[in-house]
Parts: C-alpha cells; structure tokens; sequence
C-alpha cells in the first residue's frame, strides 16, 4: 500500500495576500491523485477572492486540463515528475505559469485544439482530445516555451463576474 | 467510483454518487457503467446531479458509455449541474446526448411512453 503523502502539495502565499490580490505557488507530484489534490488547495488559496461559482468552475477545468496533459503525455503516467504552478490572481484576472520538466509538447509546439466533428455514427464519436479545445477556447494569452529541458505553460484567465 | 441504480418501467435510473468524474476515476465509471447497460432495460437514465465537476477525461468517460450502449439502447443524461453543463456545451456535447433538467422528470416521461 501507498502512504499517502503528506507533503504533496506545498503552498505559499505570502505575499499581496490581501484584500482581492493574492499569489499562490505549488509543487506537486506529477499523478492525477495529487492533481485533485492541488485543485483543492488552489480554491483554498483563493477563496480571499469570493469568486463566483462560474469564475471558479472556469480555474478549475483549465487547471485540471493543464496539469492531467503533463501527468498524461510529459510525463506519461510515470509518477516520478513534478509539476510547479504559479498563480498570481487580482480582482479581474488570474495569471497562471506552469512548469514540468517532461518530454516536450509534440514538434516544439503547443497542440492547436480544434473543435471535434460531431456529425458521425455514435461508434465513431471521439472520447477524447477535448482538453485542449477547452484550454484554448477559455484561456488568454496561452504561450508555451521550451528550454533546457524544461516546458513552460502560460495563461491568464479573466474574470467575468464577482458574487 | 459508486453508482447507484434503481430501475422503473422500462427504465434503469443510474445515479453518479461522486461529485467529480475526473482522470482519478474516469475509467472505473466508464467500466461500471457499461456494466451497468450491459445487463439494464432498454432505457437507461444517468442522473448526474452530485456531480460538480467534469473534466475532459470525465466527459470522455460519458462518451465511452454512451457508445457501450447497446444498438437498441439509449443512454440519457439528467439534472446536469452549471460547470457540468459548461464542458457539454463548450465540446457541443450537448447536440449528441439526450439531457433532462431533472432525473424525475426523465424517469416521468418514460412512465408516460410505457
């Protein structure tokens, strides 16, 4: 069995954590059990924001989008990575980097996300490839760099409404 | 994983009682799922009511059922929570599956056809 791992994710923010500004850094081991975790942590860590349930609901996907495709494919389900996110967040905008040290994206480059065809047989429906679709269609400002080994994903994400 | 199941007249009610279906969990629910239509009636409704996220592996897992239905089968989806309903209109998921607002109301229309 497994112990489980107290020290999964650690968390600082303690800079500008007042009022609507706040900055959160975690580093968690690259599997999708901790992936959960980090999302938990993330809304604790910000819940000095209030935001609304939507603006929430939109951080999470993208979050959780991010961080499955580098335990999925930088990492490939290896567990011995880590994954390193940083979120600097203000009453309007959250700007998040995230950082891994796996395989690279294919070609260098960040995966397009089109939208998937829908009008097939249900045999023919795809189960799958939706993670970027979302990640483009709901950040600003995605980037992706390569260097030295490292990949580095950067996205802001805007807020739509306060409660 | 845990899915609940209580069947009606023509109709199997499977309830989701997790409240993510997520990349920790989405193979388990694509396997008890088909399980679940394997050896179900000819309509089976999944109320998703509990559920308050779904990821892409996760929508991915809803697909998989969806197409381990059987020919003559339907798989219906209910009372789909807001960040839910977001990831199946964002993928236009929801132009294949069939979505009740609510599971009783889907179980009623079923007891109305029969």
């Amino acid at each position: 069995m497994r112990p489980e791992k107290i020290l999964d994710v650690s968390l600082s923010s303690d800079r500008n954590f007042q009022g609507d500004n706040g900055a959160l850094r975690l580093i968690i081991p690259a599997n999708e059990r901790s992936v959960r975790r980090g999302l938990l942590t993330i809304k604790s860590g910000m819940s000095n924001l209030s935001l609304s349930q939507e603006d929430w609901s939109t951080v999470e996907l993208v979050i959780a989008e991010v961080l499955n495709n580098i335990v999925e494919h930088a990492y490939s389900d290896s567990e011995s990575g880590l994954i390193e996110a940083h979120l600097d967040y203000s009453h309007d905008t959250l700007q998040c980097k995230v950082i891994d040290t796996g395989r690279s994206m294919p070609n260098g480059k960040l995966p397009k996300g089109a939208p998937k065809d829908l009008t097939c047989n249900i045999a023919d429906l795809p189960e799958g490839g939706f993670g970027w679709f979302l990640i483009h269609q709901l950040t600003r400002d995605l980037n992706y760099a390569r260097h030295s080994n490292q990949n580095t994903l950067s996205f802001r994400l805007p807020f739509a409404s306060k409660d | 994983m845990e899915l609940n199941h209580k069947d009606f007249d023509n109709a199997r009610l499977v309830t989701v009682c997790e409240n993510r279906i997520d990349a920790v969990c989405a193979i388990q629910f694509k396997d008890e799922m088909r399980k679940l239509t394997d050896e179900g009636p000819r309509r089976v409704v999944l109320d998703m009511s509990q559920v308050e996220f779904l990821d892409s592996s996760g929508l991915g897992a809803v697909v998989a059922a969806l197409k381990a239905k059987k020919v003559d089968q339907t798989l219906e989806l209910a009372s789909l929570q807001p960040a839910v309903q977001k990831v199946f209109h964002l993928t236009r998921m929801d132009t294949v599956f069939s979505i009740h607002d609510n599971a009783t109301s889907a179980i009623g229309d079923a007891a109305d056809a029969s």
